[in-house]
């Protein structure tokens, strides 16, 4: 590539020493950006030179780089992973941007994700929804055949989008209340409309919505943002169906059952 | 108990209810809008249609106003409290914020609501009580409408009250059936055209009134 075809672009970065730390945006020009790199390689040259003039590089969470681990997610111009549809931030291109661009980045907001340093966010909220209830009870043994249940074509399609959540938070960030429904609710789809997932599936509506609640997430008003924001295109209709759920589980008489074995 | 405390506690629970007293509010705004139409057939009719309500379906009357006062206080109750977790899950705003699908219903039912109940609590004390309106005669429907609506500004905040009320209805009506999980599933779920039809139809027929009286359409 020709030296020409480089952008200058500046990125305003929230940067945050620490957890109890105060925050603020900081200004940096970046000068020779390819069109072609990624918007966290983009940040790989920032932080090398940052690191060369003796700052601190800024700390941003990233792993895959191929979409589809979950980790990366910046608040990118106020959209959460950025400019593009259906892309995570690592699969974002700096050719979405252009020459002389002020580009604000921001680390998810949220109370349930509390800021470790700079863009990093601590996100183990959701691991502990996924504990509350995002399992299924299986004996133990050899691994069944796959024909050995029979599971409807358009159960298998709905459950499949469901589970290409990849946990990356970006519905959160992007919800205006703050709410995690739609990756609580892609998480009981993905399980609920499944056989296997039947044995658990009310009280997991119930256990997954508590624990959504109990982690300070806010409420759902069904903006649309998190499903225009989701990197996996996972569709709000997912909500309905825990709304749906949880209300059947709510009016059904509890069930009293042991801890373990056999009661 | 426990259990009907465990709902309310839950924020689908609260959102549940939310949806089906806005339901009711749905209902309600139909029917009111529907019997309000009769100004444009006289004041006989209508006064007819205003003896009828409470002559022999007072109990009927009566009944409602305990429905739609418990909805109404349960759905400002949830919203409250709903609001207030919301913002207790975002303490720090983003310093650039660009809403990308979010409706302009969705953003203002907020302070649409409380604008609602402002419009509510006068519209009471206006048609129903009397307080605040000059030419008040219990059972004169029709001349209190008159009294009250042909002031330019008391029309001019019915009308936009109206407006308020058709943003309110085209994010619940479209909302409300998602929140309870009974809407069929959609590949574009966020299209809504029975919840625009719902809001159009009601906020145009209600406001056509106080337009008529202005315009002396009705007098």
């Amino acid at each position: 590539m020709s030296h020409d075809d480089t952008m200058q672009i500046t990125v305003r970065v929230w940067r945050q020493p620490g957890p109890a730390a105060g925050g603020a945006l900081v200004s940096y020009d970046v000068p020779g950006v390819s069109p072609e790199m990624s918007f966290l390689e983009m940040l790989d040259v920032l932080n090398e030179r940052l690191t060369e003039r003796g700052e601190l590089p800024i700390a941003f969470d990233h792993d895959c780089r191929e979409g589809i681990c979950g980790m990366c997610g910046l608040m990118i111009n106020g959209v959460a992973h950025g400019p593009e549809k259906a892309t995570t931030t690592c699969q974002l291109h700096m050719r979405s941007f252009r020459n002389g661009d002020v580009i604000t980045v921001e680390p998810w907001r949220a109370t349930a994700f509390p800021v470790l340093a700079d863009l990093v966010v601590d996100r183990r909220a959701l691991d502990r929804i996924i504990a509350s209830g995002g399992f299924i009870s299986a004996p133990t043994g050899g691994a069944p055949d796959g024909n050995a249940i029979p599971v409807p074509k358009p159960a298998a399609d709905q459950a499949m989008d469901a589970a290409a959540c990849i946990g990356c938070g970006a519905c959160v960030a992007a919800c205006p209340n703050g709410s995690a429904s739609l990756f609580t609710a892609a998480k009981i789809s993905h399980l609920g409309l499944l056989p296997q997932g039947q044995a658990e599936r009310f009280r997991r509506a119930l256990s997954m919505v508590q624990q959504m609640d109990l982690e300070h997430f806010g409420s759902c008003t069904l903006y649309g943002e998190c499903q225009e924001a989701c990197p996996k295109e996972i569709s709000i209709d997912t909500i309905t169906r825990m709304n749906g759920d949880f209300l059947r589980a709510a009016a059904q008489p509890p069930v009293r059952e042991a801890a373990t074995g056999s009661i | 108990m426990h259990r009907l405390a465990a709902f309310w506690e839950s924020s689908v629970g609260k959102k549940a209810v939310m949806a089906v007293t806005g339901i009711v509010g749905v209902l309600f705004v139909i029917g009111h809008m529907v019997g309000n139409l009769q100004v444009f057939q006289g004041a006989e009719r209508l006064n007819a249609y205003g003896h009828l309500l409470h002559g022999p379906l007072n109990e009927l009357i009566w009944g409602a106003r305990v429905v739609l006062l418990v909805a109404v206080v349960l759905h400002m109750v949830a919203a409250w409290q709903l609001t207030m977790r919301s913002r207790a899950a975002r303490p720090v705003p983003y310093a650039v914020r660009t809403p990308q699908v979010s409706t302009l219903a969705s953003r203002t039912l907020r302070w649409g609501g409380v604008l609602l109940l402002a419009f509510l609590v006068y519209h009471l004390l206006d048609l129903t009580i009397g307080a605040v309106n000059p030419a008040f005669e219990e059972g004169n429907v029709y001349g209190n409408l008159l009294g009250s609506l042909q002031r330019p500004l008391i029309a001019v905040f019915y009308i936009v009250a109206m407006g308020a009320l058709a943003l309110h209805l085209y994010h619940g009506a479209w909302s409300s059936l998602r929140t309870l999980g009974v809407a069929p599933e959609s590949p574009s779920p966020l299209k809504r055209r029975v919840a625009v039809a719902i809001a159009v139809i009601v906020a145009v027929g209600f406001a056509v009134v106080p337009v008529a009286v202005i315009l002396g359409i009705v007098r």
